[in-house]
């Protein structure tokens, strides 16, 4: 076993389409909650070989995505100053803010590094004592543990000039808001496999329990993404809802104890603006007051900048799943992948851009 | 010169509007790449009779010149860092520039090498890249025969710039271009794709990951020399450099005005950059090459341009075909028999969040 070619196996897809197929007998609207699952469908025209009666809407699991415009425009305040080293993961930096972002920041002068790991911005900020060091803590569940990590580490080692911009969401309180809302469609769900593998699945069965609706843990090559979605379909042919894990070589039950306690000693839940959606209580983590001084909102005070997003984009719509990319007016005119609207065609998890890259043909028949 | 607009040679500069500065993608070999080259470049350097030089786009510009036909190319390279797993700055210089050449049709005759040095940079570096410079030369039987030295105020650049340009005799009575490839030709590619970009990235600064992926960066006059002896109908070539495979498929459909269809699986791609693009988030088809050649030839002699890239390296393999359809796009049949679209990249990938 590898672990290259062996979930995206040709002939085991075939007879997982086949079962899903054979097992069909009504509509069905599913919902992959991850920009991950989300590329591995478009990338591998998975939704194309699926009966026509199940329709997969694209979830707001993409942490690009979902970061609001005014976070972003923090970042691009914070990046700009000349005494500040700014670190983030690749994919944000092409995001734009309402005026600017990182990559001309970074044409005039400023310092922004790609990290592949957060604790290299830890390093840096020890290699650079006389710079602000500042990580954008992008990402749900599953970056967080690394991103605590960092303000442990710093408060540990007494490395006073790291600082965190925290923009945490957290997956469950985002499948309440979808199932609250009065227009949702969504009859069953793919969890995020990876946010489980940190999370465990115990906080889903509330869900399950209050909705009556099926939620399986799904991982993200096409075998796994077809096997979340055979589970799905069964479990709604069959009239259940049950929580169930398809991903059981990463997600325990229990999820990752260790991950979990070092996320509970540096955050707390809060409200969360989400992008395209609003605000969604208690969906977010920031940093808790012990360590406040080292949440870069408040020590580069850049609070008080507040966006409005474009009225063009309906990027709210298409992360509730309430319209597909393609039938948004903007898309692929006002809006592409070099002129972004809105966040989901800016990262390539995102499903407007993932529509744009990988299905510029049906658009233009 | 008159006063009067030049609507002939006018180019909508519109595209260039939406960023007032140079931003890192316009070297990307991407999207904004390309549109600095058509928007901005094009119209300032093109005279009359340059223009339909210039405006081949090829990796070479072909001229006339008292009966031969001389191929000719330039290239830079800031790589960084210097040195990477299987090579340096300095056999990528001039591996880069006789591929131009060599994809070109034309067989290398000679080498520039200008070096802009940076104050302070060490002279055993420096030594070490100069003799890889002309360990690849002569590996590629091609003289380095001018140059030039400049240096900069330290701080004003990374060690060492390369440029490097070249000049070729491209074989008589050969025709190659976007103008040669037609419906039903095949598309191979003449080796493992994707290790050159991933052997960079295992090394660069904050983001080093342990791997023994070294670059595939090589002089490939030879091979395709041996390609154009066979006697097959080569209708184009071109080393998928920055942008990879998926930007050179990209540009040819573009400029031939066809549709491509390649098929993913065919495409190899070792085990270990594989690896290394799936927990980077990276495409490999995007990712780049340094001693790769993409050659569009007959259908009826695939077969035998198959055989003569696989003396050479065993994985060269046929990756898909020239089509009617979709004009200008490439697509791509996936590993589980579902379509995509392969689209040119923006700029470079960047790694994914998870």
């Amino acid at each position: 076993m590898k672990y290259l070619d062996e979930f995206g196996d040709a002939e085991l897809a075939k007879r997982l389409l086949d079962d899903i197929a054979a097992s069909t007998t009504s509509r069905w609207a599913l919902m992959e909650v991850c920009g991950g699952q989300t590329h591995t469908i478009i990338r591998n025209g998975i939704d194309q070989l699926l009966p026509d009666s199940i329709e997969l809407i694209h979830g707001p699991g993409c942490p690009v995505c979902v970061t609001p415009l005014e976070t972003i425009d923090r970042a691009l305040a914070i990046a700009a100053r000349p005494d500040v080293i700014f670190c983030s993961f690749g994919d944000m930096i092409r995001v734009p803010g309402s005026t600017d972002d990182l990559f001309r920041i970074k044409s005039r002068g400023g310092d922004i590094r790609i990290v592949y790991s957060p604790l290299d911005a830890v390093r840096i900020a020890q290699q650079n004592p006389d710079k602000q060091v500042v990580f954008f803590g992008v990402g749900f569940e599953t970056t967080a543990p690394a991103n605590a990590m960092t303000v442990k580490l710093a408060k540990q080692q007494g490395i006073t000039n790291f600082s965190l911009l925290v923009s945490h969401v957290l997956v469950p309180p985002a499948i309440r808001a979808i199932m609250d809302s009065p227009t949702r469609r969504v009859q069953g769900f793919l969890a995020a496999g990876h946010v489980c593998t940190v999370m465990g699945l115990s906080e889903y069965e509330p869900l399950v329990e209050e909705y009556q609706v099926p939620i399986v843990a799904t991982g993200f090559e096409p075998l796994d993404v077809l096997e979340g979605i055979r589970r799905v379909v069964l479990q709604l042919e069959a009239g259940q809802a049950q929580l169930d894990n398809a991903y059981p070589r990463a997600v325990q039950p229990q999820g990752n104890p260790v991950a979990q306690q070092v996320v509970g000693e540096v955050f707390e839940t809060c409200d969360r603006q989400w992008r395209g959606i609003g605000m969604i209580p208690q969906s977010g983590w920031r940093l808790n007051a012990h360590y406040a001084d080292y949440d870069a909102e408040k020590r580069f005070e850049v609070l008080d900048i507040t966006t409005m997003e474009s009225p063009l984009c309906r990027s709210g719509e298409v992360l509730q799943g309430l319209i597909k990319p393609n039938q948004c007016a903007a898309f692929g005119k006002e809006c592409t992948p070099r002129t972004p609207l809105g966040a989901p065609m800016v990262s390539s998890e995102g499903a407007c851009a993932a529509y744009y890259q990988f299905r510029r043909l049906e658009v233009s028949v | 010169m008159t006063d009067r607009p030049d609507l002939e040679n006018w180019t909508c500069p519109l595209p260039l509007r939406d960023q007032t500065a140079i931003v890192m993608g316009h070297g990307g070999g991407g999207r904004l790449s390309g549109e600095l080259v058509r928007h901005l470049f094009l119209p300032s350097f093109g005279g009359a009779e340059l223009s339909s030089v210039l405006e081949q786009l090829g990796d070479a510009a072909v001229l006339d010149a008292g009966g031969n036909r001389l191929a000719f190319t330039t290239d830079s390279y800031v790589v960084r860092p210097r040195f990477f797993p299987g090579g340096n700055v300095g056999d990528l210089a001039v591996n880069g520039t006789v591929n131009d050449l060599a994809v070109s049709g034309a067989e290398p005759l000679a080498l520039s090498v200008g070096l802009i040095l940076e104050e302070g940079m060490p002279l055993d570096e420096l030594g070490v890249i100069t003799e890889t410079m002309g360990r690849a030369a002569r590996a590629a039987g091609v003289s380095i025969v001018t140059g030039d030295t400049k240096v900069v105020d330290a701080g004003h650049g990374d060690g060492v710039y390369i440029n490097t340009a070249g000049i070729g005799v491209v074989r008589p009575g050969l025709e190659l271009g976007p103008g040669q490839v037609r419906p039903g030709d095949r598309i191979l590619v003449s080796g493992p794709v994707a290790a050159h970009g991933i052997a960079v990235m295992s090394v660069r600064d904050g983001l080093e990951f342990g791997s023994d992926i070294v670059t595939d960066s090589q002089p490939l006059n030879g091979v395709v020399g041996r390609l154009l002896d066979s006697g097959a109908q080569v209708s184009m070539m071109r080393d998928p450099t920055r942008g990879g495979v998926a930007a050179t498929l990209n540009e040819i459909a573009a400029s031939a005005d066809v549709g491509i269809q390649i098929v993913e699986s065919a495409v190899p791609v070792p085990d270990d950059v594989r690896a290394a693009c799936a927990f980077l988030g990276l495409d490999p088809l995007l990712v780049a090459n340094e001693g790769r050649v993409v050659v569009f030839v007959r259908a009826d002699d695939a077969d035998l341009a198959l055989d003569v890239l696989r003396q050479e390296n065993p994985a060269a393999a046929i990756i898909g075909e020239v089509v009617e359809e979709h004009p200008g796009v490439v697509v791509a049949k996936t590993g589980i028999g579902g379509t995509r679209v392969v689209d040119l990249p923006l700029a470079e990938q960047l790694p994914r969040i998870c």
